[in-house]
């Protein structure tokens, strides 16, 4: 096992770096002159070069990317060129919005998927099992904003059980803000429960017609038993597969329902900055996500360690 | 009082919708006792066995009466086979690569079913357990009941696979072709252990496969079956000396051994001409009138039933010479 997550750490770091690298080549080395793009087209020369050079935009590349690397390690994600605020500070106050949401929806998700898919593996002859197949497949169709409307229709405009959207900040209102966020974690749960109820339903019937499992009723297991001790525990292993690869799929979902929901989270941030031609906190903002996204990966494989004694063992 | 024997099967049907792959298979198994059951693949062997043990697949059933330590198995509920599973009644499987739950310890796998069966707690499980493997003579047992199955050979497998079968001293055990996946060096071991097990336990042993052998060497009685039926039954010598059945003899002729397999390509091995019918198209008749050689439109009509001579033929080998002269 130490073998395994050292190799695993390794391949993060590699793999962040690369990221950082692309990242930086693709905004700074694709956008021009970055200082004549912040100023926009009416600037002057004399200004772009003040600029360049308050922002030490003149210096070569590699430079600038190591003092940009150099900082983000120490936590500082450079500032803003318009405010000059500290883009660690524009960043922590969206996190406390999308971390809930986007973890919030991906166990909402898996609570749907895990039962949902199980039954309707073991029971496609049976009418609920055919209607869990078929709304996994309308959910899988259905995109995620249409989702969030309707349900903002019917439970904030008809019902007005819930907020249509906007932020209740948590030190504000703990409950206003759980409030804001049902919605959209609903959103986003059930279009991802729906494309991994289908994962779900795969891996279960791939397990349950395994021999080790006939093996495990044949010992003295009953067909529940063999399911819940052997077959999930087996199913785990592609499940968490597929979770992994489906975070990135989720952070763009989260881009979506945080607009359709008005919810000020870091996704909206950087659609904003964007716009704004904020270069540095797109820069900054953009890594974080990769960064997330990849560490999720990183804990989904060594999950996988810890679920496969195969992999675990394996040199 | 007699011992009761360990299983009685009475005209049982095994099915898929109306396709039946067993069709009025009934035969006797006494307390101790040793069967092989003999036949072509899709001759419903490996069918038979799973109804016995209840893990049908999905969408078969079974019909009849399966008699087993005093209950009819055919008409329990999942809940009261799995009590009886691994415990009275219980099987080797053929594949001990795939048959092993990959994610956990090969001694813990027979240590639950002790833990499950015989109610001790898990320490003690797991020591009757490394116990078990000694006896299996697998090596080094306390470190190779810490591996997992990916990490040991295939007769090691098979091996654990036995001793999680007779962890409850079970009064039966069918063990299905328990050594056609392994090497031909390991099967003979793994062969010689079964027997030895089975027989220190007084476990009933139903052998399925089609190694004629490997049945002489092990069981008291044979049955072998043709597309669903047992066409012929009885003492191991007086069938393999004596066959009654046309498909026995066959079977018999079709045997490689040192004589007939000639290396200079001029071959004596027969086969039995034509193949397994399909279930959806069973002859009418005997199911292998067309291909005997001693068909009559008789075979072609009625189906025979089983003999007090031990065949279902209506020309049984030897008579017909008798009918002809």
């Amino acid at each position: 096992m130490p073998v395994y997550i050292a190799r695993k750490l390794a391949f993060f770091l590699l793999a962040v770096l690369v990221a950082s690298i692309a990242i930086f080549l693709l905004i700074r080395g694709a956008g021009g002159n970055v200082a004549a793009v912040i100023l926009g087209k009416d600037a002057t020369a004399e200004a772009i070069n003040a600029l360049a050079q308050q922002y030490g935009l003149d210096r070569p590349l590699f430079v600038q990317y190591f003092d940009w690397i150099g900082n983000l390690l120490q936590g500082d994600l450079g500032r803003s060129f318009r405010t000059n605020e500290p883009v660690t500070d524009l960043v922590v106050s969206r996190l406390s919005i999308s971390i809930p949401l986007c973890v919030s929806g991906l166990i909402l998700g898996l609570v749907i998927a895990i039962p949902a898919g199980t039954y309707s593996a073991l029971n496609s002859d049976k009418p609920l099992g055919a209607v869990i197949a078929l709304l996994s497949q309308v959910g899988i169709a259905v995109p995620v904003f249409w989702a969030g409307i309707l349900l903002s229709l019917l439970f904030g405009v008809r019902l007005g059980w819930l907020p249509t959207g906007g932020w209740t900040n948590w030190d504000v209102s703990l409950w206003g803000a759980v409030r804001s966020l049902v919605l959209p974690v609903i959103s986003l749960g059930l279009i991802l429960g729906a494309s991994l109820t289908r994962y779900v339903r795969s891996a279960v019937l791939d397990v349950m017609n395994q021999d080790y499992v006939r093996t495990a009723r044949a010992t003295g297991m009953t067909r529940m038993q063999a399911l819940l001790q052997v077959g999930l525990r087996n199913a785990a292993l592609p499940i968490a597969t597929v979770v992994g690869l489906q975070i990135a799929e989720l952070i763009g979902g989260t881009v979506i329902i945080e607009t359709v929901f008005s919810l000020p989270g870091l996704s909206r941030m950087i659609l904003a900055n964007v716009a704004a031609r904020e270069v540095i906190v797109v820069q900054s903002t953009v890594m974080l996500i990769i960064i997330f996204v990849m560490f999720i990966n990183l804990i989904v494989d060594l999950l996988y360690g810890v679920l496969d004694p195969r992999v675990r063992l394996a040199r | 009082m007699t011992t009761p024997p360990a299983i009685e099967v009475k005209n049982l049907t095994v099915g898929y919708e109306d396709l039946n792959a067993v069709r009025g298979v009934s035969f006797t198994l006494p307390a101790g006792g040793r069967m092989g059951l003999v036949g072509e693949s899709g001759s419903g062997k490996s069918m038979t066995a799973l109804a016995l043990m209840g893990l049908l697949p999905a969408g078969w059933q079974a019909h009849g009466e399966v008699l087993h330590d005093g209950v009819n198995l055919v008409s329990q509920s999942d809940r009261v086979l799995s009590s009886r599973r691994g415990r009275t009644i219980s099987m080797v499987f053929q594949d001990p690569m795939s048959s092993l739950n990959p994610v956990r310890r090969v001694g813990d796998q027979i240590a639950d079913v002790i833990h499950r069966h015989n109610g001790v707690g898990r320490r003690e499980a797991m020591r009757q357990a490394v116990d078990l493997m000694v006896q299996m003579n697998l090596p080094r047992p306390e470190q190779l009941a810490r591996s997992y199955p990916h990490q040991i050979s295939g007769g090691q497998k098979q091996r654990i696979m036995i001793a999680m079968a007779l962890a409850c001293y079970p009064q039966l055990i069918i063990a299905d072709e328990p050594t056609t996946a392994l090497d031909v060096t390991v099967q003979k071991q793994v062969l010689r252990l079964l027997n030895a097990a089975t027989r220190e336990r007084n476990s009933a042993l139903l052998m399925i496969t089609h190694d004629l052998p490997v049945i002489a060497a092990m069981c008291d009685t044979v049955a072998v079956m043709y597309a669903g039926r047992i066409v012929e039954y009885g003492p191991v010598q007086d069938v393999f000396r004596n066959p009654r059945h046309h498909y026995t003899r066959g079977l018999l002729d079709s045997q490689p051994t040192m004589d007939n397999i000639a290396l200079d390509g001029s071959s004596r091995l027969v086969s039995i001409p034509g193949m397994v019918p399909p279930l959806q198209r069973l002859p009418s008749g005997c199911a292998f009138n067309p291909r005997c050689p001693a068909a009559t439109e008789k075979c072609r009509t009625e189906m025979p039933e089983l003999a007090p001579n031990g065949a279902a033929c209506w020309h049984p080998v030897g008579a017909v010479q008798v009918v002809e002269a």
